[in-house]
């Protein structure tokens, strides 16, 4: 089975009956590409006009059901379960994205159709989550279907549960051989070159961008002469204030930071909910690369580059900031 | 680069362990094979009644390495191919002490013997992607180039980093010879007998909790194919063998119609060590270090080299499966068959309720 064709008509959410495009919605009774598996089932069904939505849902339901537990899907190099991943993680995600953080995307047409494209993004908010929701933004906005596969710190590969999930979703470690790999491959990778800095700065140093370390990512960029988009993401930085960082006990549990937050650690596991900020996510014009791939090595380059990128998200974050005077407004 | 091709294939070419499953295969491949006059077979060990058969053809030595130091050079051999690598210790010859004493002792001894074969021209050495190590810093895919970034547990991945360390060492005192190294994925097809296949045979599998490992396999016919082509032609080099794509152990375990038991690592460990006492094992460290870390190699170069794809991941494990399908409790079938029923008695009740309305 082909995932690329097959899986999204399969899925077990119904994300789109009336709204999918087609001429003969509402008339036929399958969709034109319907799991083969499903006409053998139907033998004795009333030749009835209506379409039966829920007869339609529950057998794409016991389809999906039975190609998990069949191992019957395909998974690539990096372990990225296609299908897993656009029927169980982005509807969960999706809630979040949607109600909670009610995000606006600006800027999507800066992102190619096609080939490859390095997203370059600032990191905030304690907990990774603008990572995921800018996957999302992507995932729902683009017009190409385009998943981000997103390079993560290696802490994320080591803790169980989590590394297999990650894995699952698209990530992988961060490192050059497999972000060039992947772009290589013409996938969009997303990376956040602040790392731990970004995600673990106190309140007060919201929407200041912290170092972007060597520059590995441009290098890896101009290497294999892909394209860098920035994008500034708006709203993070709310969800859990970081009011103090206890680094001796952050030290001894071998975590990079423990964060003090109006509501961690006080109430417990509800000091997990991410407060409902309002969200603006924008793409920046991509900055190409290609001809630059004999410099790939050159430090001066490389630095130059990483700056330019970095002032651009910084100025971006800027004008977003005027957009949203409220932070939790509407 | 020296070009050995206008020498030929070989005419005198030594296999060491043919007492073994791939050993005994590949001697009898070489020996079927016109171009090569004769193939002599090197094992401390009597080949079983059930691979006697494929060993017609074959000159057979009873000695180790170092017994055999002088019959390489004598024998007038033009290629070694050293397959007396043990994967895993077998607990009726010896244990690990055994395997540690063939697998480091035996290629250090061999390779010193074929550094004084004058008339050596080739030398073919199995290896595993287990050189690669394991470790979270790991990218994803390795090529041949990726240095491992720490010391693996198992015994077998140290074993093989210090063979590679004997073999880059004859590189340098015998640069005229052809040396080929071959990192091959786990060997599986619908005989072959290795801890992985036994492990994907038990009803119940344990498995790592919170991971789940990209595995590779290779065809063992696809592996005698590369390890024939590098004897009879010259392909210089180390390449990584294993067939494309990839297989989540979780996935591999339900194409095989087992149960994953999931045990915490820790937890994991202290079983498998038990059991390796009790003689019931079939897991070590190595195993374990596969489960958690996964392990995916780039195989263009061998592509490339020796214009041979080996079958994907998925088709040889089909395969496998196809012949170990008895003993599955959960097929492919019966779960379609489940599907079927399900929807037939959902549809039947809605229709019931639709007909009371």
């Amino acid at each position: 089975m082909n995932p690329e064709e097959s899986y999204r008509p399969t899925l077990p959410v119904e994300l789109a009956d009336g709204v999918r495009p087609g001429p003969l919605n509402g008339r036929r009774p399958e969709s034109p590409v319907a799991m083969p598996a499903l006409d053998g089932h139907r033998p004795g069904e009333p030749k009835s006009d209506a379409i039966d939505v829920w007869d339609r849902r529950i057998a794409r339901g016991l389809a999906f059901l039975r190609r998990r537990l069949a191992g019957g899907y395909e998974v690539d190099d990096f372990g990225f379960d296609r299908e897993l991943t656009d029927a169980i993680f982005y509807p969960m995600l999706r809630v979040l994205y949607k109600d909670w953080f009610r995000t606006e995307v600006f800027g999507v047409e800066n992102v190619p159709d096609t080939g490859g494209g390095l997203i370059v993004g600032n990191h905030s908010g304690t907990l990774a989550l603008d990572a995921l929701m800018l996957s999302v933004a992507l995932r729902d906005t683009h017009p190409s279907d385009r998943h981000m596969r997103l390079l993560g710190a290696d802490l994320v590969f080591r803790v169980p549960v989590l590394a297999e999930l990650a894995r699952k979703a698209g990530a992988t470690v961060a490192c050059n051989p497999d972000a060039e790999r992947l772009m290589s491959g013409g996938e969009l990778v997303g990376v956040f070159p602040e790392g731990f800095k970004g995600i673990g700065k106190r309140y007060a140093d919201r929407y200041k961008l912290q170092r972007f370390g060597r520059g590995g990512f441009v290098s890896a960029a101009l290497h294999t002469g892909t394209p860098i988009i920035p994008v500034a993401i708006v709203g993070a930085e709310e969800i859990y204030p970081i009011l103090a960082d206890l680094k001796p006990l952050a030290r001894l549990l071998g975590i990079p930071y423990f964060p003090i937050t109006p509501t961690f650690p006080w109430l417990g596991p509800l000091g997990l909910v991410p407060l409902p900020s309002k969200w603006l996510i924008e793409f920046c014009p991509p900055i190409p690369t290609a001809h630059l791939t004999e410099h790939a090595d050159d430090p001066l380059v490389v630095y130059n580059l990483a700056d330019q990128v970095r002032e651009t998200i910084q100025a971006t974050l800027h004008s977003l900031l005027e957009k949203r005077p409220d932070p939790f407004g509407l | 680069m020296v070009t050995y091709s206008a020498a030929g294939p070989p005419r005198v070419v030594v296999v060491t362990g043919v007492s073994r499953f791939l050993g005994a295969r590949v001697a009898s491949r070489l020996a079927a094979d016109p171009r090569i006059e004769r193939v002599i077979g090197l094992d401390p060990l009597d080949p079983p009644a059930t691979l006697a058969s494929l060993l017609e053809d074959v000159q057979l030595i009873r000695a180790d390495a170092r017994a055999a130091s002088g019959a390489i050079d004598d024998l007038g051999a033009e290629a070694v191919v050293h397959l007396a690598v043990a994967g895993a210790p077998d607990p009726q010859h010896g244990g690990r002490a055994a395997m540690k004493e063939q697998n480091v002792i035996g290629t250090m001894q061999l390779l010193a013997a074929a550094q004084g074969a004058g008339r050596l021209r080739k030398l073919v050495v199995r290896s595993s992607t287990a050189a690669y190590g394991a470790s979270f810093r790991d990218p994803a895919v390795f090529t041949e180039d990726t240095e491992p970034r720490a010391v693996p547990r198992g015994a077998f991945a140290r074993d093989i980093l210090n063979i590679e360390g004997y073999v880059r060492g004859f590189r340098r005192r015998r640069p005229e010879v052809a040396a080929t190294v071959l990192r091959f994925a786990p060997l599986i097809s619908s005989t072959a007998d290795t801890t992985l296949t036994r492990y994907f045979a038990q009803p119940f599998v344990p498995t790592v909790f919170g991971r789940d490992a990209r595995l590779q396999f290779v065809h063992v016919d696809d592996a005698l194919e590369v390890l024939h082509r590098s004897v009879v032609e010259d392909h210089p080099g180390t390449f990584n063998v294993a067939g494309a794509g990839v297989l989540l152990l979780s996935q591999a375990v339900r194409r095989a119609g087992r149960f994953a038991v999931p045990l915490p690592e820790g937890t994991l460990s202290s079983v498998a060590a038990v059991a390796r006492n009790l003689g019931v094992g079939q897991i070590g460290l190595d195993q374990i270090d596969l489960f958690v870390h996964g392990r995916v190699v780039d195989t263009a170069r061998l592509v490339k080299e020796f214009g041979f794809t080996p079958r994907t991941t998925e088709t040889a494990f089909a395969e496998f499966i196809e012949a170990h399908r008895s003993g599955s409790p959960l097929t492919a079938d019966r779960l379609a068959a489940a599907e079927t029923a399900i929807l037939d008695g959902i549809r039947r009740v809605r229709a019931a309720a639709r007909g009371e309305k």
